[in-house]
């Protein structure tokens, strides 16, 4: 492991704290208050913090931070750039539901992070960065590799602070661990300064916590607020319920089943929202917005009710908001009283923790009827559905949706997916049906390509015993390739799917759609996916017919180590169906006649 | 509409960006911000001036709260309070025309705190209205005002207070005098 390189190179600080530690075990847990160097006191503050695993580079003012690692009992991953750090701390938070950390050192190595700290600030993704800065007198300076990373990460993150004392350095990465998982989580950055690292002080864990938690004082479920919901729950002809991230976030997935089912409302899913609702649920939907399915989309405009838990009416949900569900009464369960009537006026906010505020609900929901609503929503599939593309004959074509349907079907949907953005986020969101919580891991929020592979490095540090899958389109995956040597060098089994059409796909699409077929900087030029891997020492195999992918699969998910797969699929295909930014959502763009997708009324 | 926000802040370095960043994201421009020390320890109370839509309120007291710093927010909206501003004017005077300024100060309850052969100083606190009235006649003289100094709106609410009754008026209906700050008499000779 990366500790063990710095075990020869001790500084004179190195020896001190090892006589006065007077050779204990590397694993020193410190039950009393001992004096530390502050580069000794991070570590001893995420060792008690319960962190295990970190993701980081090295460099100039992190390097007491470094030297001092070698004492405890954490796994340093060595990532090959920042970001990667960023993302690997993000995959691992989403797959765990603990907090993920990354460590970078100054300048460069923090501004690299910000990438990263934006895509789980957007995400709501609990997440702790620490990096190191230039010395206190120097700040402010221009000193070598100094960079304003608290002013720089600012509005990317939930909070930050700059911390140039010792003795500071434990309470504040406790409260820092604190701010990220309470309330609406989220990234926390703590700077520390390379005197703060190396001065001493006493460390005292438990000395260190923070205040109790301070719930934000505009939560608010009242008994008016909670009777009128459920009276409109009662009085609703076609209700919908909405799961969005909130429901993984707060763990009410058995709160909205049981809501779903004693009411028999149907559940439609925001993007991040998929797995908090079984995909194999009767009264499971599929996802909403942008690229859902039409009749979703359809049933959220024809609705009289919308029964919103922990999402926050993103505009690729809702499309254009002033034709938005304009029959439909709308209920907003949400811990964020900032995203209350932000985009979309609600009827009745229930302003707190999800779970709970179900908990108060649920008791005041009985049994009804829903048959005549659900009938109605089954119906509308009819033309439009997508017919089970296992059944298609195969017409030579590799389609990314083949890929995503044999994928979920040979992992039997137990997998943990990690995907990129584009194209292919789209299709695995369509056509890999996730019946559990954390098993799909994406960027929703930024939209951040470059995601997928480093924070499935993330997820599968999370979650080692669980199968991971990145699904990456030939332009993010090359973003953060560099990242395949981090897998060989910590020797982790991760599957790579890469969904290679020669475009930025999703780009090349928004081109044929609205810039009249003009694509302009789409056509990608990508080295040979599977030599790539090979210079890494992975082993590979390109996919180019529907007939080849199952016995591909399967010998990645044999193979012992990690695999990569560069499915060569349908160059100019589109993601349907689609509602244009800006539009509403029954103006959507539904799958064209001549796409081998689509279902016709004669398909069984 | 003008927005009122009075909040209580941690009296640490950064707070003021973070609060300033917040209304600099949602492109709302503060129109006035006055920041000092309060009742309570370590904490500094400001008064901010903002104009946005009439549902902004709601989130921007929200996205407040939301910021770590920040203790305590009240939206003052129409509640019955009083707002002062002090203003520092410096006006071109000589020992033939100081008489004329000495009248004008008085009619305004102004008073003048610094006089040299050229120049003297008048001190102003009162509403908004007020002190561009003193200017704007000022003003009728061209060349006279040599510089204006304004401290930004204080705000506090009418009436004996603590936090709870802050919430208990928020949820409560809006008070019917509201809209109108009632000026007081003799708040000219109130200390600065």
């Amino acid at each position: 492991m990366a500790a063990k390189g710095h075990a020869s190179a001790k500084g004179p600080e190195a020896k001190a704290i090892a006589a006065e530690e007077s050779g204990s075990s590397a694993h020193t847990r410190f039950n009393a208050p001992t004096r530390l160097t502050g580069a000794e006191i991070i570590w001893a503050t995420l060792v008690g913090e319960g962190v295990d695993t970190v993701f980081g580079y090295p460099g100039g003012t992190i390097l007491p931070a470094y030297d001092a690692l070698r004492k405890f009992p954490v796994r340093h991953i060595l990532v090959r750039h920042e970001q990667g750090a960023a993302h690997m701390a993000d995959g691992y938070a989403r797959a765990s539901g603990d907090v993920g950390v990354a460590i970078a050192t100054s300048g460069p190595g923090s501004t690299n992070l910000v990438t990263g700290i934006a895509t789980a600030m957007l995400d709501s993704i609990p997440m702790v960065c620490i990096t190191a800065n230039v010395s206190s007198k120097l700040l402010g300076t221009d000193a070598f590799q100094e960079v304003d990373i608290t002013g720089i990460t600012l509005p990317v993150t939930k909070h930050n602070f700059l911390v140039n004392r010792a003795e500071d350095i434990a309470p504040t990465i406790r409260h820092a661990f604190q701010i990220a998982r309470s309330n609406r989580p989220g990234p926390v950055l703590v700077d520390i300064t390379k005197d703060a690292e190396i001065n001493s002080a006493i460390f005292d864990f438990d000395a260190a916590k923070p205040r109790t938690n301070r719930p934000h004082p505009m939560l608010h479920v009242g008994e008016a607020e909670l009777a009128e919901a459920a009276e409109l729950i009662r009085n609703a002809k076609r209700p919908m319920i909405f799961a969005g991230h909130g429901v993984m976030e707060s763990g009410a997935m058995e709160q909205i089943r049981t809501l779903a089912e004693r009411a028999q409302i149907p559940v439609a899913l925001t993007l991040l929202g998929i797995g908090g609702f079984p995909a194999s649920h009767p009264l499971c939907l599929g996802m909403m917005g942008m690229h859902g399915e039409s009749w979703v989309n359809d049933a959220i405009q024809e609705a009289d009710l919308l029964i919103a838990c922990g999402m926050r009416f993103d505009d690729r949900v809702t499309g254009k908001l002033t034709d938005y569900a304009q029959k439909a009464k709308k209920i907003h369960i949400e811990v964020d009283p900032a995203e209350v009537n932000k985009n979309v006026k609600v009827d009745v906010a229930l302003v707190g923790d999800l779970r709970e505020v179900l908990e108060q609900l649920l008791p005041r929901i009985s049994g009804r009827d829903g048959a005549a609503w659900l009938k109605t929503i089954e119906a509308s599939k009819g033309e439009s559905a997508v017919r089970d593309i296992k059944n298609l004959p195969d017409s030579g074509h590799l389609y990314a949706a083949h890929v995503m349907h044999d994928l979920w079907r040979l992992t039997g949907g137990d997998a943990i997916i990690v995907t990129d953005v584009g194209q292919h986020q789209m299709w695995e969101a369509q056509y890999f049906h996730h019946d559990k919580p954390r098993t799909l891991i994406t960027s929703g929020g930024l939209g951040t390509m470059g995601y997928a592979l480093p924070a499935a490095i993330g997820a599968k540090f999370a979650c080692p015993e669980k199968e991971v899958w990145v699904v990456a389109g030939d332009g993010g995956f090359q973003m953060t390739a560099a990242e395949l040597a981090t897998i060989v060098q910590e020797k982790i089994k991760i599957n790579i799917a890469v969904i290679n059409n020669g475009y930025l796909g999703m780009v090349r699409q928004w081109q044929e759609f609205f810039y009249d077929s003009n694509y302009e900087a789409t056509p990608l030029v990508s080295p040979d996916f599977v030599k790539l891997a090979d210079a890494h020492g992975i082993p590979g195999r390109a996919v180019r017919k529907r007939a080849e992918v199952e016995a591909a699969v399967e010998e990645a998910r044999a193979s012992s180590g990690a695999f990569l797969l560069n499915f060569m699929v349908e160059k100019e295909d589109s993601v349907y169906p689609m509602i244009p930014a800006g539009s509403a959502l029954h103006e959507m763009i539904r799958r064209p006649g001549r796409d081998p997708l689509e279902e016709t009324a004669d398909d069984e | 509409m003008l927005h009122t926000f009075v909040a209580y802040v941690e009296d640490i370095p950064g707070v003021l960006t973070r609060v300033a960043s917040l209304f600099r994201r949602l492109n709302i421009n503060i129109n006035s911000l006055t920041v000092g020390r309060s009742e309570r320890p370590k904490l500094s109370r400001l008064t901010l001036v903002c104009e946005a839509s009439a549902e902004a309120g709601h989130r921007i007291r929200a996205s407040l709260f939301k910021l770590e710093n920040v203790v305590d927010v009240d939206d003052i909206a129409k509640a019955p309070s009083v707002t002062r501003e002090l203003a520092l004017i410096k006006v071109a005077a000589n020992p033939h025309n100081r008489a004329q300024l000495f009248d004008l100060v008085e009619v305004f309850r102004a008073r003048i705190v610094d006089l040299t052969s050229e120049s003297l100083m008048i001190e102003m606190t009162g509403v908004e209205s007020k002190i561009e009235g003193l200017i704007e006649v000022l003003r009728e003289d061209e060349g006279r005002i040599l510089e204006i100094c304004r401290s930004g709106k204080m705000t506090m609410r009418r009436g004996h207070h603590v936090s709870s009754v802050v919430k208990a008026m928020d949820a409560g209906p809006i008070v019917a005098d509201a809209g109108a700050v009632i000026e007081e008499d003799g708040v000219a000779s109130e200390p600065a």
